[in-house]
């Protein structure tokens, strides 16, 4: 059981550190985007049950030789009131630190959850008061503001996308449409569940590199599966044309650099390292001008078996029958 | 059928369009000649309007003049300076916002929307 304990704990430093950073770095998951957020979640999944898993199954390993033995030798020794001892207090330490991680993550999942739920309604009830409906359309919300904004309020069937006078007025049917295919493709492809979970997940553990480039990966990665989503029903150059006239009037933000103005020149050159100083706009601009070749079925194929693989080897190493240790 | 939600739309558009305040009972005269709420207007009961606008007062939409009698009762800011808070809450950036709603455009520097409008111009 020791052996275990110390693979999982193995496990979880490589998915707490550096797989996540090598899949931040990585440029594939431009070409692949979908591939890419099976990885991360399962980096996210498997790395949170393998923190818990390796100080569960090492705290348990003085009480039996697999998971079910000592999870039965610890049965007994709560019925019989036995002291700490008998495990030794270090191993009852892991057992509370398993414990208290499991619950904080749990805690964490559903505190977040009904944080999101009440901005949403909040957020509903004001757009209920200050939008209306487009005609034929009454998921469809208009808002009187100047700037041109797009979004969508996720919500199970009251689930509304809303745009604003200024878009309107800036942008063709066309590009409109695709503004709405984008938003629509987030609505039915439940990317607000991915953007929860992972919000959570940052919140609970906020200083592990782990979550915070987990979190940004996927809300950028979201984007390029809405904007897929919208090219089976708008040409690219409508798309681009839409996307730019957007972020062109949207509120800026304060640039972090202030040479950023000499980097950006659209078509772009291939200079990877300042892509990641460009914002997911511009990215997804770039990535809709010199479209990348997608992955190959191979590479595809290796980088969900990962995944899977990541996946079941914890629970594997955890329910392994009576193994030396 | 109306319901509460479509009331209190109704009464904000008449608070917000009246420059001064008004009472439930000429909120609740206006309703019945407001087209919009032309299936609201009938039978609609004083009583109704009153729990239309404490619902409001309890949102923080509506303010009651205490020292009236009957009580009138005024929209507490614009309808432009609740849109433009409900736009900030959009345009907020901050992890734990992100959740909440999926905008078309993130946040976009200061001079790749300079970039982007000389494109856009050219």
């Amino acid at each position: 059981m020791l052996w275990a304990s110390y693979f999982l704990a193995a496990l979880a430093v490589f998915l707490a550190w550096p797989a996540p950073i090598a899949l931040s770095r990585a440029r594939w998951p431009a070409r692949s985007p979908f591939t890419a957020m099976v990885l991360w979640q399962s980096i996210a999944l498997a790395g949170g049950l393998s923190m818990i898993g390796a100080m569960l199954v090492w705290g348990l390993a003085p009480l039996g030789d697999n998971l079910v033995s000592a999870s039965i030798g610890l049965w007994n020794v709560l019925m019989e009131q036995k002291p700490a001892e008998t495990l030794g207090i270090i191993h009852v330490f892991a057992l509370s630190a398993a414990t208290l991680l499991g619950a904080h993550l749990v805690f964490t999942l559903m505190l977040t959850f009904i944080r999101i739920q009440r901005q949403r309604r909040r957020h509903r009830s004001m757009l209920r008061l200050l939008s209306s409906p487009v005609k034929d359309s009454p998921a469809t919300l208009v808002i009187n503001h100047p700037t041109p904004v797009a979004y969508c309020l996720p919500g199970g069937a009251r689930s509304v996308t809303v745009l604003s006078d200024g878009l309107l007025e800036m942008l063709s049917q066309e590009e409109l449409n695709a503004v709405l295919t984008h938003e629509n493709a987030h609505l039915q492809q439940r990317h607000h569940l991915l953007l929860w979970a992972f919000a959570a997940w940052r919140s609970a553990l906020p200083w592990l590199p782990t979550s915070q480039l987990a979190q940004v990966a996927v809300t950028e990665l979201i984007e390029m599966l809405a904007d897929d989503q919208a090219l089976k029903h708008v040409d690219e150059g409508t798309l681009v044309r839409a996307i730019a006239i957007v972020a062109a009037g949207s509120p800026a933000v304060a640039d972090t650099a202030p040479s950023a103005e000499t980097r950006l020149e659209l078509p772009a050159p291939d200079r990877g390292t300042m892509a990641e100083d460009w914002s997911t706009s511009v990215q997804r601009l770039r990535r809709l001008l010199t479209p990348l070749r997608p992955l190959t079925a191979l590479q595809r194929a290796v980088a969900l078996g990962s995944a899977g693989l990541l996946l079941v080897f914890p629970p594997l190493l955890l329910i392994a029958p009576a193994l030396p240790g | 059928m109306a319901t509460l939600g479509d009331l209190e739309r109704t009464v904000m558009d008449l608070l917000w369009s009246t420059p001064g305040a008004l009472t439930a009972n000429e909120l609740r005269d206006s309703i019945a000649v407001v087209p919009a709420g032309a299936e609201t207007g009938r039978e609609l009961a004083v009583t109704t309007v009153l729990t239309v606008l404490s619902r409001l007062e309890k949102k923080g939409l509506v303010q009651r003049e205490r020292d009236s009698r009957p009580h009138r009762y005024k929209a507490v800011t614009s309808r432009a300076d609740h849109t433009a808070e409900l736009m900030h809450e959009v345009f907020a950036k901050a992890p734990d916002r992100e959740a909440v709603l999926a905008r078309f455009i993130g946040s976009v520097s200061e001079s790749e929307a300079q970039t982007l409008r000389r494109l856009l111009g050219a």
